[in-house]
């Protein structure tokens, strides 16, 4: 145990970036190998991320609906979602005769793909990160809002009405909601004053920014938690989906394979998304720290990083859940009238003030 | 224009969504086709008979005695106050009347069928909207509620308790303990409802001023029941034309004027205490006595036409017998309260977005089965 | 006041939402409030109320006698003919020939549990099952004959 503890995961990283170093000379294959390994134990790390999520929203909902949920495949149920997967593997992928059938193949990918990329620049442990770029906000914001291309693509291409009327409503949604979070992360950088990630995350290295920011911050954090909910297009701002309304929305068609990759989607964006927040304003990986209680922090530091990290992610994942299982869904000029009429104007006069707060240095 | 009377040829830029039969929010097969203009509703058209299942004629080859238990599957949500009513009308064709131990059975059963219909309803409404843990929380007391009638007239659903003269069997000895036991709880959870969706405000936004019906459309279209009260009419068939001993009994009707999908919500909302009281009232006054009249093995009815009016969860059920003096009846045909409910539809939804259309739905209560019998 | 209005509405709204929160935040921490009864798990528990009607059987005592007189009045008063009673005649020791039941036949996948059959029975010879699982794979199976074979009229029901 104790040895476990101490292998941390940016030894790993470090280890595997001085063996390879040393067996291959070339410098420049050593960079794609690396990428390899990155590539490769991102997709073996976001699969069994999924199944738990998935398992934790069943649960979670269960508890809430004051049932048990799955409790029938493996202990727990906790191998439900695998037989669920299996189930959805062997099923027959439809793909309706008048579809655009390359768009409506490709939809799905997109949407998988641009959920993935998120991921590169989040520090999942001290010193390990896929790829710490200088604009690390900046890319997260701009990767992600190409999901709604993916959206839009399956459900014109899908031709069914309800898909259509699903895929019109979520490009009305990201594309509004995207101000507000790119609104509520602005806030953050201006703080810190950089865009880099492992940047934000030393910056709370004496409290994290939920704390040291004062109420702008917390402000900024809430609207940054229901902002990005809508974005990621999960209840109570499901509209694309709508059951009730649009029986599925914009992913009525798919079936198989296909209609997992939305799920999966989904489940990465909802851990992405958690994952930025807990970043921004919750320190990342770093310990909960108080200014200068040295011994404190000092035990702070014995728990390791990365469950800081995963602490932190799931807490706002399960706020998130929580949402889902408790309100009703908005009508869809209401879901504009919340963007338009209330998170934007409190999140632009919010900005204003974090700046006053940053150029006067009133934070700690 | 087709046989239905509906144009084949849309507009420019509208467009036609056929939502049902099969379809989350519609509770049955019930097929509207939507006319629409992006998100808006230009028209609705509500095609029928998916779950025809000719009640009304198959009755005509039964004895008065087994036409009641078809009516079971008519709103299936009153089975109970379906049964009465048929019960009602023979008795009223036989000129007789039902013993007070019977009568007074026969409320508590109504009530504890009203108030699990609009449990029901409480929990479809929120997950129409979105919300789906309320239905959890209505189904745990409408299950004691189903376990009450299940402990008493042996089934769930479909009841058949009521027979002419009375009710099959007296009220088993558990009886009293037990609603009494699940009025408690049920009124412990009223707050629940109340937080959990009445005063959530996108639930408010949801459904203030969404499908408006005037006082006088509601009369016009025939609504009944809540959907009307929430419009001011005041259609209380117990307060109008009392039956099995409803004048005796203190509750109030519930009006509201608001009638929006708000309204109609509240109304139910207060409707389910007013149960309460009339069970609370009752429960320990259960006059003592015979639970069934006697009527001959084979019933006939003289010679004429029987009307009888009862107010079912959902508003005026009205059975209808006309008799030739045989052992069974000539005609029947039930005034169900849905059809008439259903019809308002069209006019409180147009205008409104996709999602009114659901919320509506939500809180006119429908249920399929009783639309197309 | 527009302002004053605006952030009484904010307030107001989140304050709703939280409280919303709170129930199925109560719940998710309470989990003696779950509901579920795990059904296939707890048969040997399961308590049927004694009034359920599940199906339509016909008692028959150790002598594998039952009280079946055959007189077809539950066959009347079945609203949906789920119910067949074939008689015979049958030679008394006194030389008289009488009505007697031959097979009882009982459509389980017809029958609407209303009752009604039971009621009309003048001997109660026939009663209503708690039992429930009734699904089978044919619906031939569902096609029973209530009356044991070899068994006959207990004595002195009329
Ligand atoms: S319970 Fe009803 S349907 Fe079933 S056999 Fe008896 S009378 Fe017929
Ligand atoms: S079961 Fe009862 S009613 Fe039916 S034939 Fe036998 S004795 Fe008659």
């Amino acid at each position: 145990m104790a040895l476990f503890l101490t292998i941390s995961f940016s030894s790993i990283a470090t280890g595997i970036h001085t063996w390879l170093a040393g067996t291959m000379q070339n410098e420049m294959l050593v960079k794609i190998t690396e990428m390899a390994i990155a590539g490769i134990s991102l997709l073996l790390f976001l699969v069994p991320l999924c199944f738990f999520l998935g398992y934790m929203e069943r649960k979670v909902a269960a508890f809430m609906q004051i049932r048990l949920g799955p409790n029938r495949v493996g202990p727990k149920g906790s191998l439900q979602i695998v037989a669920d997967t299996i189930k959805l593997l062997l099923k027959e992928g439809l793909t309706p005769t008048a579809s655009d059938k390359f768009l409506f193949n490709l939809a799905p990918m997109i949407v998988v793909v641009t959920s993935m990329l998120v991921m590169a620049p989040i520090a999942f442990a001290k010193d390990f990160q896929i790829w710490d770029l200088s604009i690390g906000v900046l890319y997260v914001s701009s990767v992600s809002s190409i999901a709604v291309i993916g959206i839009l693509m399956a459900g014109w291409s899908s031709y069914n009405k309800y898909s259509l009327l699903g895929a019109m409503r979520s490009g009305a949604q990201i594309v509004s909601y995207e101000l507000s979070v790119g609104l509520s992360l602005i806030s953050i950088v201006i703080l810190t004053g950089s865009l880099r990630m492992s940047d934000i995350v030393m910056s709370q290295e004496n409290g994290w920014w939920i704390f040291k920011g004062h109420i702008p911050v917390l402000i900024s954090f809430v609207i940054f938690v229901i902002a990005s909910t809508a974005e990621i297009n999960r209840a109570p701002f499901d509209l694309a989906e709508a059951e009730q309304e649009l029986t599925a929305g914009f992913h009525t068609e798919y079936s198989g394979m296909k209609f997992a990759m939305f799920l999966l989607a989904e489940y990465i964006n909802l851990f992405v998304v958690s994952a930025i927040g807990a970043t921004l304003f919750l320190g990342g990986w770093m310990p909960f720290h108080i200014g200068h209680w040295e011994a404190f922090n000092h035990i702070m530091d014995f728990i390791p990083s990365s469950l800081w990290f995963f602490g932190k992610t799931f807490a706002i994942i399960f706020i998130i859940m929580q949402f889902r299982w408790t309100f009703p869904r908005l009508r869809v000029d209401q879901l504009l009238t919340l963007e338009w009429k209330y998170l934007l104007p409190i999140s632009m006069v919010n900005v204003l003030f974090v700046t006053v707060m940053a150029i006067m240095g009133w934070h700690f | 224009m087709s046989l239905l009377g509906e144009p084949e040829l849309t507009e420019e830029g509208e467009f036609v969504i056929n939502i049902g039969p099969q379809h989350p929010s519609t509770h049955g097969v019930l097929h509207l086709k939507v006319w629409l203009d992006g998100e808006t509703i230009k028209k609705i058209q509500p095609h029928l008979g998916y779950i025809h299942r000719s009640i009304e004629k198959m009755s005509e080859s039964l004895s008065y005695r087994n036409f009641i238990y078809a009516t079971s599957r008519m709103d299936y949500l009153s089975a109970h106050i379906n049964n009465q009513a048929c019960a009602l009308t023979v008795e009223k064709g036989l000129q007789i009347e039902a013993p007070p131990r019977a009568q007074a059975i026969r409320i508590l059963m109504a009530e504890l069928t009203r108030l699990s219909s609009h449990q029901l309803w409480w929990g479809c409404t929120g997950l129409d909207l979105g919300a789906v843990t309320p239905f959890f929380y209505a189904f745990r007391e409408r299950e004691l509620i189903m376990e009450i009638m299940e402990e008493t007239c042996g089934a769930r659903l479909t009841q058949n308790y009521s027979v002419p003269g009375g009710v099959m069997y007296d009220v088993h000895p558990n009886f009293q303990n037990r609603v009494k036991d699940v009025m408690k709880q049920v009124k412990s959870r009223f707050r629940e409802y109340e937080e959990a969706l009445t005063g959530n405000v996108i639930f408010e936004q949801r459904t203030k001023g969404v499908g408006y019906l005037s006082a006088e459309d509601a009369i016009s279209f025939g609504c009944t029941g809540p959907t009307a009260r929430a419009s001011g009419v005041s259609c209380d068939i117990r307060k109008w034309f009392p039956y099995d001993g409803y004048d005796k009994l203190q509750f109030d009707e519930i009006i509201m004027t608001g009638g929006d999908s708000y309204t109609r919500y509240m109304v139910r909302m207060e409707e389910m205490k007013q149960s309460v009281a009339i069970i609370e009232q009752l429960i320990d006054n259960i006059p003592e006595g015979d639970f069934q009249a006697k009527t001959k093995m084979v019933i006939k009815l003289p010679k004429g036409e029987f009307y009888q009016r009862v107010e079912t969860a959902r508003g005026e059920l009205g059975v209808y017998i006309v008799s030739d003096g045989a052992a069974s009846p000539y005609r029947i045909k039930y005034r169900s309260p849905n059809f008439s409910n259903l019809s308002a539809l069209s006019h409180m939804a147009t205008g409104a977005k996709i999602g009114d259309l659901v919320a509506i739905m939500a809180t006119i209560d429908l249920v399929i089965p009783d639309v197309d019998r | 006041m527009f302002l004053k209005d605006y952030f009484v509405t904010i307030y107001k709204s989140v304050g709703s939402l939280l409280k919303g929160m709170k129930v199925t935040g109560y719940y998710f921490t309470h989990p003696k409030e779950i509901q579920t009864q795990e059904y296939p798990d707890n048969r040997a528990t399961l308590q049927m109320f004694d009034r359920f009607k599940g199906e339509v059987v016909m008692p028959h005592d150790e002598n594998n006698e039952h009280r079946c007189t055959g007189c077809q009045a539950c066959e009347i008063a079945c609203p949906n003919g789920t119910i067949k009673i074939i008689t015979k005649q049958e030679l008394q020791p006194d030389g008289k020939k009488k009505k007697a039941i031959d097979t009882f036949v009982y459509h389980l996948e017809l029958c609407t549990m209303c009752n009604m059959c039971v009621t009309a029975c003048p001997s109660d010879a026939i009663k209503m099952a708690q039992t429930f699982e009734h699904s089978v794979y044919d619906k031939r199976q569902l096609k029973k004959v209530l009356n044991a074979p070899g068994s006959k009229l207990m004595e002195g029901v009329e």
